[in-house]
């Protein structure tokens, strides 16, 4: 079991380096226009490499990954070249506005999503044409314009929640809740509407498996055959689903935040990437990976619990 | 489910696959969501070509006078924007922009996904492994997340933007096209290509393709929506040129200007919104004709009885008198066709079975007996419907009975032994789990007690071991294991009724005996009924008392097991039993000195892993 989790990370760690060796060669094709921002509009082509060669930039690309990766491996990922800033504990920092806004998000699409799956797929009927309606109006509509009617809605016409701005969750932890409300749902619709629609097949397989049939000549009651063996059953997919889900959301998340004014991880690799920030780009790039990583292990680990025929022993 | 209906047959001259496309192409026009969803992209398509020639300036030109101008004015169509923009010349431009965006990013995703999916679907294993972790690491990128971070590599050119999401979209479509090649390629016409000596190239792409090609058209209205909408929020934020019209970019300028101007938020927002609203639906439209719909949900419960059971009881009341443990009478189940109309698969069914006693139920596939086993033990599918008659166990009516009163039923008096062991069991419970759960369901006992009782039954089933397979999980034991395992679960609760359906079919013939002989004495000890569905008369000679044959739905010959062997009346029934003697498989002598008899101490299978 431990060495299982060791081996997963292990591969881990291999996949951020690949990640981040990616990203950082084709970064490596604009560095030209990173020195040229950093001087601003006065910069001449002799000005331009004299910044690059200060900065660095003008080595091979493979030895810059080199030194970069070398200093990540000790925990260092640099400073903004435009404010100085450390990147590691920038990042920190701001990780919990995003993973405070995902994995709500993540959770009410899982809770919402099995719910109307499980309903949908044991009760037939209007029950499931109401949850597949809602599920094709997820699909429909693009998030943009899902974003920007909640908050039209609930922020500028109803004036429940507020439009933009972050409270922290140690400040108050009511205008926390308040403040990523609309973010969070923005998020959630898209993921409901495709994770509810998993669940409903899966489930609607399960249900007209053989064993299903035998628990019900044995007497068990329906609750128990759809919400125990069921649903078990069809978890396994679902959470698979979920960590794709996970992984968009991530995305989502940038978006969202720059939209509603956040002070997250996405917002900051948004103006990151703007300015051309190689070091935060690169800072985002990794712990967006090894998130990744981690979901996707947790996800593995739940299955095989779920699942005897996947158990590690 | 042996018998389930059988849709008409198409027209046979045709070959299958022609049928199919014709049939798709034909449900695709007679489909509104499909013609509708198409004819609004075709025309919003043919607006945004002909932008040239509907509007007067070009989607960047500005003029002071147009500043929000009101929809109507002079060569503004639709007005201006707050910077004296055309706003109907860059919706028509939004919307090439769209397509642009939408070829770029299916296309990119479909080239890459269906080259690597035949490759990795049809070759061997090894080049399998390594584009299915290449694909895999493209997965783990978080999507917009590299598209922005590489910002400074397309320098904001949407194209470009579209190409990377078009890699990043890719996985899924290798994972579609791997199935699909993986399962065709163990197809028998793509061995015979391959035996016949088809070089692989033609063989991809005359029998692969073909098979990829609907799954692929639908994959292609959805990777083209997801391209539009992600365009647009990457153009709302503002990524890219001010000078490339984009409904994301309109959407934000119309957004600050919302109180004063509201149509020039809602006009983007409409187009945006119907477009990949359309492109949707039309790929829901394409999966339904191509792939013949969804599954659809149902109430699990199933199966309703229509008549009123007092209504079929009276229909019959006065042709028979039959009474015993269990009498159906009339018993007629329907499906529906697809055209809708009911289909019987059983009619007009007459059984009974006294106490004690051993009725075989014998026909091939499809004949209906599997229907009729299903319908007494009330859990037919939930499509299925029964039109008319009665089953009455002890005397009491089943059918129309609710679900709550049927499962006490179920629990305490029919029991039911399936034909597969292993689907049968629940794979994610240990098999002692599951059977504590039937005896909780069906008795007042305590979890210890049933426990109890669940281990003294499997002893008395002949399980070798019974705590081990107590807390063992299905797939952890053999078949043979699983159905004296089914066996304990039926008989747990002591029922009067044994409903076994081709209980030793799916098993090793060694096997099978014993299963026989393990039924035989439960049946002696616990006085139960049996209805033994099978088309083995061999099993029949073995084990039944009395027999009816069943063909095409209906019960050709009724008699006891002696009579129909020794004078079978029915031309059917001849034919049954003339076929299975040829073989040889019907073992004539009696059933007691056949295999070693006591079944409890019988060679226990010890396949266990």
């Amino acid at each position: 079991m431990i060495t299982y989790v060791l081996r997963r990370l292990g591969t881990g760690l291999v996949l951020a380096v690949l990640v981040t060796l990616i990203t950082f060669l084709l970064l490596g094709t604009s560095f030209d226009d990173v020195a040229g921002t950093l001087l601003g509009s006065g910069a001449t082509p002799e000005s331009i490499q004299a910044q690059k060669a200060h900065m660095g930039l003008d080595r091979p690309v493979l030895t810059q990954y080199a030194d970069w990766l070398s200093h990540a491996v000790r925990g260092d990922l640099g400073a903004s070249y435009f404010t100085a800033e450390p990147v590691r504990s920038a990042i920190t920092a701001r990780l919990g506005v995003t993973l405070s806004v995902v994995l709500a998000a993540l959770l009410f699409t899982a809770v919402i999503s099995v719910a109307l799956g499980v309903l949908a797929a044991s009760r037939g009927g209007a029950v499931d044409r109401v949850a597949q309606g809602a599920s094709l109006i997820g699909f429909l509509v693009p998030n943009l314009l899902i974003a920007i009617a909640l908050v039209y809605l609930l922020a500028i016409k109803l004036k429940w929640l507020p439009a933009t701005g972050y409270t922290p969750f140690a400040e108050d932890p009511g205008s926390w809740a308040t403040s990523i409300a609309i973010p969070v749902a923005a998020l959630m619709v898209p993921g409901i509407a495709n994770l509810s629609a998993q669940i409903r097949g899966a489930m609607i397989g399960e249900l007209r498996k053989d064993y299903v049939r035998t628990l019900r000549t044995r007497g068990v009651p329906t609750r128990s055959i759809v919400l125990r063996h069921a649903l078990r059953n069809a978890a396994g997919p679902a959470l698979t689903v979920l960590s794709l889900e996970f992984v968009q959301m991530l995305g989502g998340a940038l978006i969202i935040e720059k939209v509603f004014a956040l002070p997250g991880f996405g917002s900051y690799a948004f103006d990151a990437s703007l300015q051309g920030d190689v070091p935060i780009i690169m800072g985002i790039t990794l712990f967006g990976v090894l998130l990744v990583v981690c979901v996707n292990l947790a996800v593995d680990l739940v299955n095989g619990w779920l699942n005897p025929k996947a158990r590690i022993h | 489910m042996s018998s389930s209906v059988k849709a008409p047959e198409p027209n046979t001259l045709e070959t299958p696959a022609d049928t199919g496309r014709k049939s798709a192409l034909h449900t695709l026009m007679r489909d509104p969501q499909a013609v509708i969803s198409a004819g609004i992209l075709i025309v919003i398509v043919l607006l945004g070509l002909l932008a040239p020639l509907l509007t007067e300036h070009g989607p960047n030109h500005s003029s002071l006078d147009a500043v929000n101008a009101a929809p109507g004015t002079e060569g503004y169509l639709l007005g201006g924007d707050k910077s004296g923009r055309d706003i109907f010349a860059r919706l028509l431009n939004s919307v090439n922009t769209s397509v642009v965006s939408a070829l770029i990013g299916a296309s990119i995703a479909l080239a890459i996904g269906v080259t690597f999916g035949l490759v990795g679907g049809y070759f061997g294993r090894r080049v399998r492994g390594l584009t299915e972790w290449v694909f895999s690491l493209i997965m783990t990128f978080p999507g917009l997340l590299l598209l922005i971070v590489l910002l400074p590599v397309t320098d904001g050119d949407y194209r470009a933007t579209m190409m990377i999401f078009g890699v990043l979209l890719s996985p899924g479509i290798y994972r579609l096209v791997r199935n699909l090649v993986v399962g065709v390629s163990k197809e028998l016409y793509v061995d015979a290509a391959r035996v016949s000596g088809l070089p692989d190239r033609r063989i991809l792409s005359r029998h692969v393709l073909s098979v990829v090609r609907g799954p692929i058209v639908i994959a292609a209205a959805f990777l083209s929506g997801s391209s539009i909408a992600v365009q647009s929020g990457l153009a709302f934020l503002g990524i890219g040129s001010n000078e490339v019209a984009s409904f994301g970019a309109m959407i934000a300028d119309g957004f600050t200007n919302l109180y004063e101007e509201p149509l020039q938020f809602v006009w983007p927002s409409l187009f945006l919104g119907v477009m990949t609203a359309s492109l949707v639906l039309l790929g829901n439209a394409l999966r339904d004709a191509l792939e013949g719909g969804r599954p659809k949900a149902s109430d699990v419960v199933g199966a309703r009885s229509r008549p009123a059971p007092a209504a079929g009881a009276a229909n019959t009341a006065a042709t028979s008198t039959a009474s015993g443990l269990l009498v159906v009478e009339d018993l007629t189940i329907a499906y529906p066709a697809p055209s809708g109309e009911l289909t019987e698969v059983v009619s007009g069914v007459n059984l009974s079975l006294e106490a004690g006693e051993t009725l075989g139920l014998v026909g091939e596939s499809g004949s209906g007996k599997t229907q009729t086993a299903f319908a007494t033990l009330g859990v037919l599918p939930p499509e299925a419907t029964i039109t008319r008659g009665s089953i009455r166990l002890d005397g009491r009516e089943l059918l129309g009975l609710a679900e709550t009163e049927l499962r006490k039923v179920r629990g305490t008096s029919i029991a039911y032994v399936p034909q597969e062991p292993m689907s049968n069991l629940d794979p994610s419970f240990t098999v002692g789990s599951q059977l504590v759960e039937g005896v909780r369901a069906a008795t007042t006992l305590s979890r210890s007690e049933a426990r109890e009782r669940v281990l003294a039954l499997l002893q008395r089933v002949g399980i070798p071991d019974p705590r081990r397979t107590f807390d063992s999980y299905p797939h952890q034991i053999s078949g043979g294991m699983a159905q004296r395992v089914l066996i304990a679960g039926a008989v747990a609760s002591r029922p009067l009724l044994l409903i076994a359906d081709e209980p030793t079919t799916a098993l090793d013939v060694t096997v099978q005996a014993e299963i026989l002989d393990l039924l035989r004495d439960l049946q002696k000890d616990l006085n139960m009924a049996v209805l033994l569905v099978t088309h083995n008369f061999g099993v029949v000679a073995d084990s039944c008392d009395r027999v009816a044959v069943m063909r095409q739905g209906e019960i050709v010959e009724t008699g006891s097991t002696e009579e129909l062997f020794s004078r079978p009346s029915h031309s059917y029934t001849r034919m049954l039993l003339d076929s299975i003697l040829d073989d040889g498989a019907v073992r004539t002598d009696g059933p007691a000195d056949a295999v070693a008899s006591d079944s409890s101490s019988a060679v226990p299978d010890t396949e266990a892993s």
